[in-house]
């Protein structure tokens, strides 16, 4: 490939150690869905080092509020809470002004989302959606509604754990993240298949920490998660 | 002090009100469709599905594609001409609101970007029952000159080159299919 990017501007590889693998067959899912053949490691070129930018702008001024911004007819149920934290690269350095997306069910544990077929209501006051944009030291803040745990068909009496998906961008389409945040304590995390497909040594890293700092006193709790993207790489990746 | 990357999870099948919201019909503003355009360039329309180790179409798959506009230009800083496109090169879609679960992206043909690679777009993608997201790759049938010369394509076992070619399904228009399984199985890549 030609050489116009130095190596200094090349980001490190996907860390395996951290990720879970594709196969993992206590995630029924998983054996039909999961490539069957090694990937073929590709050097990065100007395709790899670049990447969708949404700054500022794209957001609205409520999308970071779940509470708010799908509210109709008054506040939705359950329990009100701050999710907070800041978004770094394996340097340890923050990684500012990147879109994040969520994506949770409600309090109840229902998404609003026509596959999704469990006996718990809808809550017409939330969608269960938002974004924001990382300020400048890769700071994030979200308000929303502790989602509840679910049943699924994965095995019998399967129940997910409480979480909230969360989708990254960062420098390039190689840093792109979507994974999800739990919560600390939950006994159902020893029993998820999902989150149990992670390492054993990296698990923590997915489960937010109760922060009484991020609380807001007589409003809502507040829980830190930090997210960590690719880095920048250590050696040349190539010749 | 480095830290260590955040586990990846699935998206799940429950990721379209979040990150594709009008094309699956919610009242919520989405950032990335399935149409990009550029002025004077000639829009094509890339389809096809995605196949699971049974044979089976998925329909709760995201793509997102990543592209230069017509002239090979990256909207990005590091691109040193991507300062003059107003293309912006991102586009998403699920699988789930065409018939037999097809994706459909209308976009450009990118160009080359001028470092030896023939024309092509990256492709991310994300389903249900994956736990980390895939990158692929499409490149085009009618550019046989310069797939031939592809210093991607040419790291790819020759037999399994196909797999990441679209082919001309008409005018403007070429088919794409991704399959995670079995012997015609997409080449996906760890950059």
């Amino acid at each position: 490939m030609a050489g116009a990017n130095s190596d200094s501007e090349k980001f490190a590889r996907r860390d395996w150690d951290s990720h879970p693998p594709n196969l993992h067959p206590d995630y029924k899912s998983t054996p039909l869905r999961a490539p069957g053949k090694p990937l073929v490691i590709l050097p990065q070129s100007l395709s790899e080092l670049t990447g969708p930018v949404y700054g500022h702008a794209a957001v609205g001024d409520l999308d970071h509020d779940l509470t708010k911004s799908a509210a109709r007819t008054g506040a939705p149920n359950g329990e009100r809470i701050i999710v907070a934290g800041t978004v770094w690269d394996e340097d340890g350095r923050p990684v500012p002004d990147i879109l994040l997306e969520v994506w949770q069910p409600n309090a109840a544990g229902r998404y609003n989302h026509a596959d999704d077929q469990h006996d718990a209501p809808i809550d017409p006051n939330f969608l269960g959606a938002g974004r924001c944009v990382t300020d400048g030291a890769g700071r994030y803040c979200f308000v929303t509604i502790k989602p509840g745990a679910y049943p699924w068909p994965n095995h019998y009496n399967a129940w997910r754990p409480a979480h909230i998906h969360f989708s990254l961008f960062g420098a390039s389409i190689l840093t792109r993240l979507i994974t999800q945040m739990y919560f600390t304590g939950d006994p159902l995390l020893a029993l998820d298949p999902i989150y149990n497909g992670v390492p054993a040594a990296s698990r923590q890293l997915l489960v937010a920490d109760l922060s009484i700092d991020l609380s807001e006193p007589e409003w809502a709790l507040g829980y830190a998660f930090d997210i960590c993207l690719r880095g920048r790489a250590a050696t040349p990746m190539e010749a | 002090m480095p830290l260590k990357q955040t586990p990846s999870q699935t998206i799940g099948p429950y990721f379209s009100f979040g990150l594709v919201p009008e094309q699956y019909g919610y009242d919520y503003k989405q950032l990335a469709g399935n149409e990009l355009a550029e002025e004077g360039a000639a829009p094509i329309t890339i389809r096809g599905q995605v196949f699971d180790g049974n044979g089976e179409t998925v329909r709760d798959a995201m793509l997102e594609l990543w592209q230069a506009d017509s002239r090979g230009r990256y909207a990005h800083a590091r691109d040193p001409r991507g300062a003059n496109t107003a293309f912006g090169g991102f586009a998403r879609v699920g699988t789930g609101t065409l018939a037999d679960n097809f994706f459909e992206f209308k976009t450009v043909k990118p160009g080359a970007i001028g470092d030896g690679q023939a024309p092509h777009i990256t492709v991310v993608l994300f389903m249900r029952g994956l736990l980390n997201h895939v990158y692929t790759r499409i490149y085009f049938a009618d550019e046989e000159a310069a797939n031939g010369k592809d210093p991607v394509l040419t790291l790819v076992e020759p037999s399994r080159r196909e797999t990441l070619i679209a082919r001309r399904d008409g005018d403007g228009a070429y088919r794409f299919d991704i399959h995670m399984q079995g012997d015609g199985e997409t080449v996906f890549f760890d950059a």
